[in-house]
């Protein structure tokens, strides 16, 4: 029974992880760029739906809508003026503005807030399912729903519209799809706007999940997405999913073993395995380095 | 010649500074608070030297490098607090260890490229903080105590020799090979540079001092504790190098002195401080992408009429 | 050829430059002494006391540093109205540490040699406090942490004391003792779990404590776990806690993970009592935790805001009438930790280091609002613990342990 009940925690832990990395997954796909910011942005979603919810007082739903609206709009404007120069730079200052955003979002809100943490108040009906025992908590079953219903739409969206398409040809060849007539900073700003709101939705539904948050809870969930991310194979939006859930069970079961510990640890072991080993990670393709 | 002349340029330099703050602070003038902002500027021209080499000469981007500080200041406080060896001792043990840990973690990183080394350093980083955060031989999360034994003269010789062996290896045929794995690494590649073995070697010089640094820091701020040097650390040491400008060894040191002075003046608006320093990362990378003296070295500045004068 | 000539006139340059060096060296040996141990009483000034606090006004731990900070701006606005110590107005000089050990070591330095203050009120967690140590005895600053519940932040590991370093608050074994104590004879618990937090100190003593307290009192620790500050999902070792089917969990941390912990046990259907110290302390627990979450929890404190006591009442009133909000511990150390250093500045009859030092660890029964103490011979104050459950997210006074 325990088994099952750490599996149910592992996947939960793990479909937040899921809901950050299909954004951050997309981002590199179509500029190849590390976006340290990211994380922040998530950080910057979950305080917009904390005010909305508690100084407006509205509902969960209409929380996530505004938060999502929101951070598209930042990250369009991070986009716009950040990394829109910095196209055609080397990858290291391109790496380096990312960190810079990030930090300059973090403390940015520590300085108008400052650093203490935040207690999300309760939205939404707290109930929990119990099975033979093990415990099911209505929010993480939302939480795993919601993640699989955002990652068909992407799926749909990537694959099926036109801007998806354009999107698909920018992260292939940005000059080619250029001359084939594809305005390729519109393509760009829509990914990070897509991106960006996903962040936001994985905001709110973690300061809901968990009640708190403060402004450097980005840092670790960000670089955890972005684990889950190569481990999927970055760019590729199923791995996202993939290798967010596998991250969460993986950390569940090292917890679950006694080396909570280690947890962090393992992430990083994980990583950097994978980046050694298999770089593409499960579903990435392989690459050539060009000349 | 040339080489020489520079070589005792700096050596003189070296000593006229020595002797004008050994001299204040002999007189009673430079206190102990100054002395210790003097210490601690040499630790960060040390961390910015140190990682200079490795993303300034060989282009290798390490977002790590607080992790090898970690080590070299652990293992010194192991050697001077718990095994009794003599402080100089500890600081060499300390640099040592940290630099087989660069060996260690280089011969398998360093083939990845661009972000992906990034990462992965970043990732190693942390794991050597969490495995000083679980084993209780050094106190884990609490830390270790450790005695003041560095004095000014301590940090300002390993600022001597980390920027001497770092400006010699750069001047040498090992530097010349780092240099071109930066310019472009697959051209290196193509001709017949063993470009994974001066990476390897420019890292493990690099995580040497870095390790030094981090002992002469361990003995002069009595506690070190794992979360000192977590990722923001590392953060803090690339700042020097990018601000400086990527190549420019002259450009890491000054920016490392003018941080350090900006960063305690600026020590009771901590937030501040960093918002400062991130847009000063931005607006560097969006208009002057090379940091702010490039690949050139103060020195260049001096050599007008010099003819033929080699650029590094 | 020139490279010849060059190196003579640098080889000169080296002689002459050596030879200042020695020069200053030789001639500053006697002043040397002199600025070594002289710049600690501040004697220019004669009718202020500077006391200077190192405190963590920012940063991870911030609200601790800056509760501290309140209870000791009202202390010292309250002796100053009432006439000051010997006449002499006290004035605050406040550091901020970042809640970082080599920045507490910086302000220490700043605050011994800039500030020249007579006294200092060391940082609020033991590892700062730490890194303040030995700029206290070097320079003979009598220093006092309100909160650094470390044994080490007085004792070295070697067994020898830190002559200059004091404090303000019980120590953590005494907390361990007094939660095991409250688990097996209140509670009547005998298979006990433990899940402390790894990354501090603090959580780690008072595991410890309580361990070998719960064993001695007749329980058995079913489970031990720990956690890093900082995580968020506690699910999988909860369950594994869960598993092992204890009738009571000690869980020493702080505030911010704590909330998230009690929230998660009580969500995967653990009933069990919970337990902590005063690093629960802050109504952002309740917030985080969930009212209901925390019933059938309970803390060992350094006092209760609802501590009949007339003095302590009192306080709770001038607290209130001050900042608008009813203290909290660190609140009450902040105040206690003034009174503390005047008292030992008034029975020293100077603010000579040395006879403050002196008088600080001959202190006995003193009374102040988190307890009546005496000082033993580790520079620890023997005092008692209170013992708080909360109740519908409000903290019950349950009762008071002494020693």
């Amino acid at each position: 029974m325990e088994w099952i009940q750490q599996l149910v925690n592992g996947i939960s832990l793990g479909s937040i992880y899921a809901l950050i990395a299909l954004g951050y997954t997309m981002v590199y796909g179509i500029i190849k760029l590390i976006n340290f910011a990211h994380g922040d942005v998530f950080m910057l979603g979950a305080f917009i739906g904390f005010y909305a919810i508690s100084r407006w007082e509205i509902g969960f739903f209409p929380a996530l809508i505004i938060s999502m609206v929101l951070c598209a709009i930042i990250g369009v404007i991070i986009e716009r003026v950040a990394y829109k120069r910095l196209r055609s730079a080397t990858r290291i200052a391109a790496l380096i503005t990312a960190i810079g955003v990030s930090l300059l979002i973090e403390y940015t809100v520590i300085f108008f807030r400052g650093a203490s943490p935040e207690a999300y108040p309760e939205v939404l009906p707290k109930s929990s399912i119990n099975i033979l025992g093990v415990n099911i908590s209505s929010i993480s079953i939302l939480i795993l729903a919601v993640t699989i219903v955002l990652m068909i739409l992407l799926q749909f969206i990537v694959h099926k519209t036109k801007i998806g398409k354009a999107m698909r040809a920018v992260s292939l060849d940005a000059d080619a799809a250029r001359l084939m007539g594809i305005n390729v900073d519109n393509t760009i700003s829509a990914t990070f706007a897509i991106g960006s709101a996903l962040a936001g939705a994985a905001g709110v539904i973690f300061g809901v999940y968990y009640t708190r948050i403060e402004p450097l809870m980005g840092v670790l969930p960000g670089l955890k997405a972005f684990i889950a991310a190569v481990f999927g194979g970055i760019g590729s939006i199923p791995g996202a999913m993939v290798g967010g859930l596998s991250l969460g069970l993986v950390e569940t079961v090292v917890s679950a073993l006694g080396f909570s510990l280690w947890r962090d640890a393992a992430a990083f072991v994980i990583l950097i395995l994978i980046l050694i080993l298999k770089p593409s990670g499960i579903f990435g393709k392989n690459t050539r380095e060009k000349v | 010649m040339k080489k020489s002349k520079a070589f005792w340029v700096f050596s003189v330099l070296a000593l006229v500074i020595y002797a004008v703050v050994q001299g204040l602070i002999s007189g009673g003038i430079l206190d102990l608070y100054y002395q210790n902002i003097l210490v601690q500027m040499c630790i960060n021209i040390m961390l910015a030297v140190s990682l200079h080499i490795i993303i300034g000469i060989t282009g290798q981007f390490s977002i790590g490098h607080a992790g090898f500080m970690a080590v070299g200041a652990y293992f010194s406080a192991i050697a001077t607090m718990k095994l009794g060896l003599p402080l100089p001792v500890g600081l060499l043990l300390g640099a040592v260890v940290a630099a087989l840990a660069g060996l260690l973690v280089g011969i398998p990183t360093l083939r990845l490229k661009g972000d992906y080394l990034a990462i992965a350093t970043l990732g190693f980083a942390e794991i050597i903080r969490i495995i000083f955060l679980n084993v209780d031989y050094v106190g884990g999360a609490a830390g270790m105590v450790v005695m003041n034994m560095t004095t000014w003269t301590y940090a300002f010789a390993g600022v001597v020799i980390t920027i001497i062996v770092i400006s010699n290896f750069t001047k040498s045929r090992h530097g010349r090979g780092a240099i071109s794995i930066r310019e472009d690494e697959i051209a290196a590649d193509a001709m017949g540079i063993n470009t994974t073995y001066y990476k390897v070697v420019a890292f493990t010089i690099g995580s040497l001092f870095a390790g030094l640094a981090g002992a002469i820091y361990a003995h002069n701020f009595f506690i070190i504790q794992p979360t000192t040097f977590n990722f923001l650390k590392s953060f803090d040491i690339l700042i020097y190098v990018v601000l400086g400008g990527l190549g420019s060894l002259s450009g890491s040191v000054i920016a490392a002195i003018f941080l350090t002075v900006v960063s305690a003046y600026l020590a009771n608006f901590p937030e501040t401080r960093m918002i400062i320093y991130s847009l000063v990362l931005i607006l560097v990378m969006l208009y002057r992408p090379t940091g702010l003296m490039g690949t050139k070295e103060i020195t260049s500045l001096f050599k007008f009429g010099k003819k033929g004068g080699t650029k590094i | 050829m020139t490279e010849k000539k060059t190196l003579k006139r640098f080889a000169s340059v080296f002689l002459a430059s050596s030879l200042i060096v020695g020069a200053l060296a030789g001639c500053s040996s006697s002043e040397g002494t002199k600025t070594e141990g002289g710049s600690s009483s501040s004697s220019e000034s004669s009718d202020v006391i500077k006391i200077g606090a190192n405190l963590e006004l920012s940063g991870a731990v911030a609200s601790y540093g800056s509760s501290i900070a309140n209870g000791a701006e009202l202390a010292i606005e309250e002796i100053n109205a009432a006439g000051g110590i010997d006449g002499k107005q006290i004035e605050l000089v406040k550091v901020d540490n970042k809640s970082e050990n080599a920045e507490a070591t910086n302000a220490a330095i700043k605050l011994a040699t800039q500030d020249k203050v007579t006294a200092m009120i060391a940082p609020a967690t033991s590892g700062n406090a730490i890194a303040t140590a030995q700029i206290a005895n070097q320079y003979k600053i009598p220093t006092v942490t309100a909160s650094g519940t470390a044994p080490n932040v007085t004792e070295n590991e070697d067994g020898s004391i830190n002559d200059y370093v004091f404090r303000t608050c019980f120590i953590d074994p005494f907390q361990g003792i007094v939660a095991a104590n409250f688990a097996s004879n209140e509670l009547s618990a005998k298979n006990v779990a433990i899940y402390a937090d790894n990354a501090s100190d603090y959580a780690k003593g008072l595991a410890a404590s309580f361990k070998e307290q719960i064993e001695a009192n007749g329980g058995t620790v079913v489970a031990e776990e720990a956690y890093v500050a900082d995580d968020t999902d506690f699910k999988s070792t909860l369950t594994r806690i869960k598993s092992a089917n204890p009738n009571f969990i000690f869980i020493p941390g702080y505030y911010e993970e704590v909330g998230l912990i009690v929230k998660q046990a009580r969500e995967l259907g653990i009933d069990a009592p919970l337990m902590g110290a005063d690093g629960w302390d802050s109504p952002t627990l309740v917030e985080l935790a969930g009212a209901e979450a925390l019933n059938n929890t309970f803390i060992t404190n350094h006092y209760s805001s609802q501590d009949p006591e007339e003095t302590i009442q009192g306080f709770v009133e001038a607290f209130n009438e001050k900042f608008s909000e009813s203290p909290n511990a660190f609140h009450a150390l902040g105040y206690d930790t003034v009174y503390y250093i005047k008292d030992a500045i008034e029975r020293a009859g100077s603010t000579d280091g040395e006879a403050i030092q002196k008088a600080l660890a001959e202190t006995e029964n003193l009374s102040l609002i988190t307890g009546t103490f005496s000082v033993d011979e580790k520079h620890n104050p023997v005092k008692s613990a209170t013992v708080l459950e909360y109740v519908d997210g409000n903290q019950k006074f349950n009762s008071k342990v002494n020693p």
